[in-house]
């Protein structure tokens, strides 16, 4: 029993049912039931034509749910009506399926389980255990979503920007669980890369990718988070980063820069570097400078003020960083790293402390208290041994 | 996405406008608080929001390592505890602003006289994983 093959196939088999008259909601809890009736059955009774089985019973769990409903006349007039169009390579039809799970009626939460549903072809259990919500909640949320996209036409063309966003929260804000979030988020993008030839999707597939590659390297044996400038660069996935690099390169080519190409950019010019002194600094402020000039983000201008303390010094870090807005997430943890940078191990040590209080995820809470901790030693150390150990 | 934790408080928050101890309420006020608070967790449910939610009694002990070889200190309960937890509510939602449009709701239930008891609730962010492209900020 192949599930990628299943999972890949989740979303041709809704927009078959679809252009046979099915409406969205029913056709994608139809083809539900027909995933976890192959996940029974194919173990022992392979089919020969996994997709034409995949349609046929999906079509008849689809008549069995529509005959159990109270409104089944009218909803059997309406499919009736629908001439049975002839199969298609269904190719055009998953596109669409990503544009209308990433319809901008649906909050981000709701945009991201129906994507993961009816276009990943996770089972609302898996979406429910990766996101730590009970099952009977993501439920709800993903057919009140259905309900909220019911209305829209899944012949409407969509916007590309839409469905990249919905793909990067996937990919940045999944939690730790059974289903790897982040692998899927590529997935799904892959699968998107090869129907649409977008440079902002490639973007997103290559800023993805290289991020990916780092993965191994981002934690500790102990689970810590190891910032880049300390990661053990012979872990990174160098066929990845290869991958990426290249999808970027042919992204660029097309001269219609975006935010993600942007950023996938930067993330090349970091995996480009064979240690952290070696980083193209003056670069990445270049493409931190696009960045900022495409989206007018304040985390885009946060970031560009680390990249500018590497690339000119802490003093030109510190004076790009004033400008900003201090409520600005990670604002502290940048100011304090920047003092340091430039010296004043007192100043940093505070800010880091601040930053550990305000910090958003236990692993960074970690990483900036051990920060605080290791200045704090070093300035113990110098004014004598025994103020170090003092408090708590 | 972001989780929050709505904390009800037996003190240590600020009085709030409809300031009448429940054990004065009628019984019908009772009932009729209980099914809000029901109601309130439902509703949560139907939109996808809902994680969990508990309530805590009101008293409990200290307990503390005793040290190689000895049994758990324990202590307490202190009556002159000035924060005291009385339940929470686990939800899960787009944004902080959600968060404290749910919370005002909460605090809105039915207390003595039927009207709404103002209560004051906290919110406290849950912390999440990191960001999977968090890297190249974090220092």
């Amino acid at each position: 029993m192949d599930e990628a093959l299943l999972r890949a196939l989740t979303p041709q088999v809704i927009a078959i049912l679809v252009r046979r008259g099915a409406d969205f909601a029913a056709a994608e809890d139809a083809v539900q039931e027909a995933l976890i009736q192959a996940v029974g059955s194919w173990l022992s009774d392979p089919p020969r034509d996994p997709k034409a089985w995949l349609v046929t019973v999906a079509w008849r769990k689809f008549l069995d749910l529509t005959r159990s409903e109270g409104s089944r006349r009218g909803r059997e007039e309406r499919v009736a009506e629908e001439p049975v169009p002839e199969a298609a390579s269904g190719l055009d039809d998953t596109l669409q399926l990503y544009f209308l799970c990433a319809h901008p009626s649906l909050t981000p939460s709701s945009a991201v389980a129906l994507t993961l549903r009816a276009v990943g072809g996770l089972t609302t259990r898996q979406i429910a255990e990766a996101y730590l919500v009970p099952e009977a909640t993501m439920g709800q949320r993903i057919s009140r979503a259905k309900k909220t996209v019911s209305e829209v036409r899944l012949d409407s063309p969509g916007d590309v920007a839409t469905v990249v966003r919905v793909l990067y929260l996937v990919f940045n804000e999944g939690y730790s669980g059974d289903v790897d979030l982040a692998a899927e988020a590529i997935r799904l993008a892959r699968q998107l890369a090869a129907q649409i030839d977008h440079p902002e999707v490639s973007g997103l597939l290559a800023l993805m990718l290289l991020h990916h590659a780092r993965r191994p390297a981002r934690t500790g044996s102990d689970g810590s988070l190891v910032p880049l400038a300390d990661q053990d660069r012979r872990l990174w996935d160098t066929v990845l980063i290869a991958e990426g690099v290249q999808i970027l390169q042919t992204a660029l080519a097309q001269e219609r820069l975006g935010e993600f190409q942007a950023q996938a950019a930067i993330a090349a010019l970091h995996a480009d570097a064979q240690s952290a002194e070696e980083t193209d600094w003056v670069q990445i402020v270049e493409w931190y400078d696009e960045l900022v000039r495409l989206t007018d983000s304040p985390i885009a201008r946060l970031n560009r003020a680390v990249a500018v303390g590497e690339a000119d010094g802490a003093r030109s870090g510190l004076a790009a960083l004033s400008g900003l807005d201090p409520a600005l997430p990670r604002y502290t943890a940048v100011s304090a790293h920047l003092h340091e940078r430039d010296g004043d191990v007192r100043t940093a040590a505070r800010l880091y402390a601040e930053a550990a209080r305000q910090a958003p995820n236990t692993a960074e809470r970690d990483h900036l208290v051990r920060q605080a901790a290791r200045l704090n030693a070093a300035q113990g150390q110098e004014s004598g041994p025994a103020s170090g150990s003092q408090g708590r | 996405m972001a989780k929050y934790l709505l904390l009800k408080h037996y003190n240590g928050a600020p009085a709030p406008v409809n300031d009448v101890p429940m054990d004065q309420w009628t019984p019908e006020e009772i009932t009729n608080h209980i099914q809000f608070m029901r109601d309130f967790a439902s509703r949560l449910e139907q939109s996808g929001e809902f994680v969990a939610a508990e309530a805590v009694a009101p008293e409990g002990a200290w307990v503390q390592y005793g040290g190689e070889g000895r049994p758990p200190v324990t202590d307490g309960p202190f009556a002159e505890t000035k924060d005291l937890i009385a339940g929470w509510m686990f939800i899960d939602v787009d944004s902080y602003e959600r968060a404290v449009e749910l919370t005002a709701e909460l605090s809105a239930a039915p207390g003595a006289g039927g009207k709404p008891i103002h209560e004051w609730i906290e919110v406290r962010p849950v912390m999440s994983e990191p960001p999977t492209a968090a890297d190249a900020t974090c220092h």
